[in-house]
């Protein structure tokens, strides 16, 4: 389980993306300049060894908050510290130090791995980026850590010769050599196989319990959520609407979006309830966003306030956090 | 009588490493008014088996044994004129994955479902568009909307016209593969709601093909389980998820998540599925099954019916 000890603290984070349009609009056209708001001022914190879950559906912003806080993307606005590093500040040559603490493993493992490099040299590259020799010994130790046994079989082979399942471990073994504190696991398991997902998960967690490793895990799919993770946040577009303790947030959701996202997983039971749908219409433009609530447009319980004011994110019980104005 | 009744099924695939037993020794049946769930991990033969069913297999494919009677006429024995004229579209449609992607963009979509009605059927390009526009309200969309263009939908409204198109000439079966997989998980629980609706509505029958099985849950009656080319176990929806048999079932549901009810362990089925080009010998789960037995590795186990309409084929069944 999770220390107390903060690990990752996110603040007021704000990623915009400019609408392009043609040269001709930028220099003539007197509206305000379009952004998507795919993150729009979030903040968070993730404590050592804890797995935080950033759930919502696609388009919401959950994929650019994980690459804003590894600054694969520039931040707009905001500020995230890892351990006591200020991340947004880094330099160029400290920027290089913090991913060795930080690091990332991406959906899709067919296409996150090199075809043309051998197990070995994938693996063994953050090594010779960062100029840390023993790679054969690293190598062979992070292999085994992630139980492609015996690892020296794997050495010479390519991703086209591996299981869905291998190349993960794969890409995990790269994000585990340097040691990170904090890995972002972007839908680590969505592409994978439902037998092979639990033996995936269940590293992730190896990992955690003997490196103290803490996740960022982004994912579409509540259940698994609840295997997986300490915490969750959900997400909609670009802002967290509810965030509590996962059985909290899942048995006990607050916020009309959660109970129709909740409401709508489907369950593994036939004599358990079918999947609802509790809200109309499909996610708006994150360009054009509704003034007060986001979710007013689709919300059954919405009220006059909802169109004029922004809800703030409010603990209503311990450690349950929502922004809504009819439940708080 | 079956509606759809598939035995002894085998459809190999020769490629360039080898042949391929995608489809290996399947039986299954299905009554009319059912709605049956066909689940396995990817690659172990669900598309193969549909596509066989329709008669749309690649030119590398051969059917070596087996029959597909429909309505009891074997499919496998007639010609393609009759069963394009006559049984697609008519008895038997597909929703094929990724379908919505597949929408023409430059033709409305009311064009595109009028197009096959009229293939099929001899009636007035009017009369056609008036079942365009029931098609429309029957899926849930403004039937106005028939005039649109593919982009002017979401993804969600898509699925719902490809749907409909699969509707569209009145079959008896439906065979739906991965019809929510690409969505998010509200719209999938308006089209799973949908497809609901309509098996109540029409008295239709349907596959559907998943690798989900709480999709399975959530729709069908019944469910057939399929690990390497083989159905390994088949019954009652709730059978299978309440008292399943086969080890490989077991796993796969001990394992698959659910929002609500008991926290499930990690219990992870070892190993990955085998390739099909050499399966293991004998029972083809052998390899990854904690309950392996020395006979479990040289004879391929038989198809034993527990109880009435549950199979299962494994040896610990004796």
């Amino acid at each position: 389980m999770s220390s107390d000890e903060i690990i990752l603290k996110v603040r007021n984070l704000r990623k915009w993306f400019p609408v392009r349009t043609g040269i001709l609009e930028d220099l003539f056209s007197r509206d305000e300049k379009k952004f998507v708001k795919a993150v729009d001022g979030i903040s968070f914190d993730i404590k050592k060894r804890q797995i935080y879950g950033l759930a919502g559906e696609s388009g919401c912003g959950k994929t650019t908050t994980g690459r804003v806080i590894l600054r694969l993307l520039e931040p707009t606005s905001g500020e995230v510290q890892l351990g006591d590093q200020d991340v947004f500040s880094l330099t160029k040559g400290e920027l290089n130090e913090f991913r060795k603490s930080a690091q990332i493993i991406f959906q899709d493992p067919y296409e996150s791995l090199n075809p043309r490099m051998s197990i070995f040299d994938f693996v063994s590259e953050p090594l010779v980026v960062h100029n840390i020799g023993n790679e054969e010994e690293r190598v062979t130790n992070a292999l085994k850590t992630v139980e492609l046994i015996p690892p020296e079989e794997f050495f010479y082979r390519y991703p086209h010769e591996l299981s869905g399942g291998q190349r993960q471990r794969v890409a995990i073994a790269r994000a585990m050599i340097l040691n990170p504190k904090f890995i972002v696991a972007d839908e680590p398991v969505s592409m994978l196989d439902v037998s092979i997902r639990s033996s995936i998960l269940k590293l992730m967690f190896k990992l955690r319990d003997e490196m103290g490793i803490s996740y960022l895990y982004i994912t579409h799919d509540l259940a698994t959520t609840r295997q997986v993770c300490d915490k969750i946040a959900i997400m909609y577009l670009g802002k967290f609407v509810e965030e509590a303790e996962t059985e909290e947030l899942l048995s006990n959701p607050l916020h009309p979006y959660t109970q129709a996202l909740v409401s709508a997983v489907p369950i593994p039971d036939p004599t358990a309830r079918k999947s609802k749908v509790t809200i109309s219409g499909e996610i708006p433009s994150p360009i054009d966003l509704p003034p007060g609530c986001r979710f007013r447009p689709r919300c059954p319980h919405a009220k006059e306030i909802c169109s004029k004011e922004e809800p703030d994110l409010v603990e209503v019980v311990s450690n349950h956090r929502v922004a809504c104005h009819v439940r708080v | 009588m079956p509606l759809l009744d598939i035995q002894n099924l085998r459809t190999y695939f020769s490629t360039r490493g080898g042949t391929v037993k995608a489809v290996d020794d399947v039986s299954l049946q299905i009554e009319r008014g059912d709605a049956l769930g066909l689940a396995g991990e990817s690659g172990c033969g669900k598309t193969t088996t549909a596509l066989t069913i329709m008669n749309l297999l690649p030119s590398n494919a051969e059917v070596l044994s087996g029959k597909v009677f429909l309505n009891d006429v074997d499919l496998l024995t007639i010609d393609e004129e009759t069963l394009r004229k006559e049984v697609r579209m008519k008895q038997l449609s597909m929703v094929f994955q990724g379908a919505m992607n597949a929408l023409n963009p430059v033709f409305r979509v009311g064009d595109q479902i009028r197009q096959g009605i009229l293939t099929h059927e001899d009636i007035t390009k009017e009369a056609a568009w008036e079942r365009v526009r029931e098609l429309f309200s029957l899926v849930g969309i403004n039937p106005d909307r028939a005039r649109e263009y593919p982009h002017e939908f979401s993804g969600g409204m898509k699925q719902r016209v490809i749907i409909a198109m699969a509707l569209s000439c009145n079959p008896d079966l439906i065979i739906a593969d991965e019809p929510v997989t690409a969505l998010d998980v509200i719209i999938q629980a308006q089209i799973l709601e949908l497809m609901r609706d309509l098996r109540e509505k029409l008295g239709l029958s349907m596959i559907m093909i998943t690798h989900d099985l709480s999709v399975i849950a959530d729709t069908c009656n019944k469910t057939a389980i399929m690990y390497a080319g083989k159905i390994v176990e088949r019954a009652s929806s709730i059978t299978i998820f309440k008292k399943p048999k086969h080890p490989y079932t077991q796993g796969l549901i001990a394992n698959f998540p659910s929002v609500s009810g008991e926290l499930k362990g990690f219990e992870p089925i070892s190993g990955s599925p085998p390739n099909l080009i050499s399966p293991p010998n004998g029972c083809r789960f052998h390899p990854r099954c904690p309950y392996a037995m020395g006979v479990c590795s040289k004879e391929e186990p038989e198809t034993v019916e527990l109880e009435r309409g549950h199979f299962v084929s494994c040896h610990l069944m004796k």
